[in-house]
């Protein structure tokens, strides 16, 4: 029997999984605005904003966001069970890292749909 | 109990059992190339939790008028901030090779020794060629 505590591993794929399909997901986002950005003239701001004004930049963008906090989770969440032994440290850590995973998240979309 | 020479020599050798302190950690104990790209990865990882904040706080200020594109600018272009940005990108560039690499390895791909081995120079080399890439473009 798996000795089963609320801060370990979800014991299952999922997290394994999403980390995986986040990952294609901003690799497929960086390769593209990679594409785009480097080999224009450098930026200006009426070019910025104006990429930034689209819909499907914002959509894309707030996918990448979505995929960058997901992903973010189950890494940290990784290196936090592999260096902190102490459960109730490791369950305030993990709260902490949550909370700012969600204020990333917020913020972001307050820029994007300004 | 009877061991083959070299064992039998090896226990001799080496002390055991074998305490690990940071002077054995730094000096004594060489990681092999797949786990210096392993490691990477995480320190790469661990390096961009952070800087998330600040990246947003520049995503921000940059699409809020033409006068906070201006600062940002500015800013960017102060010798301490580009560094700091140049060990940013390094850390993405590097966490996008050698995560492109793990997920190659998770579909069995390349798990052979010899193979792993080229697509960790690889990984490392490109990490590296990618920020200095970048790095001459923000120059």
């Amino acid at each position: 029997m798996v000795k089963r505590i609320v801060v370990g591993a979800h014991y299952g794929l999922r997290d394994w999984l999403a980390q995986r399909i986040t990952a294609v997901i901003m690799a497929i986002y960086t390769v593209i605005a990679g594409a785009v950005l480097l080999p224009g003239p450098p930026l200006s701001f009426a070019v910025w904003r104006d990429l930034f004004a689209q819909g499907w930049m914002r959509v894309a963008t707030l996918l990448f966001a979505v995929s960058v906090a997901w992903h973010m989770w189950v890494g940290v969440r990784d290196i936090l069970m592999d260096y902190v032994r102490p459960d109730g440290a490791r369950l305030a850590l993990q709260v902490l890292v949550l909370v700012t995973i969600a204020a990333y998240l917020g913020w972001t979309i307050q820029i994007l749909w300004r | 109990m009877l061991l083959p020479p070299s064992m039998a020599n090896a226990a001799i050798r080496k002390p055991r059992p074998k305490y690990l302190n940071l002077a054995a950690l730094l000096f004594e104990i060489r990681l092999p190339l797949a786990g210096w790209v392993s490691i990477l990865h995480r320190v790469s990882g661990a390096l961009l939790f952070f800087a998330v904040l600040w990246l947003l706080f520049l995503l921000d200020r940059s699409l809020s008028s033409a006068a906070g594109f201006e600062s940002v600018k500015r800013y960017l272009g102060v010798p301490l901030v580009k560094v700091s940005l140049l060990v940013l990108i390094w850390a993405y560039c590097h966490h996008f090779f050698a995560g492109v690499r793990f997920l190659a390895l998770d579909l069995h791909k390349g798990v052979d020794k010899d193979t792993a081995r080229i697509t960790g120079i690889v990984a490392i080399v490109a990490g590296l060629a990618a920020t200095a890439l970048l790095g001459a473009r923000i120059w």
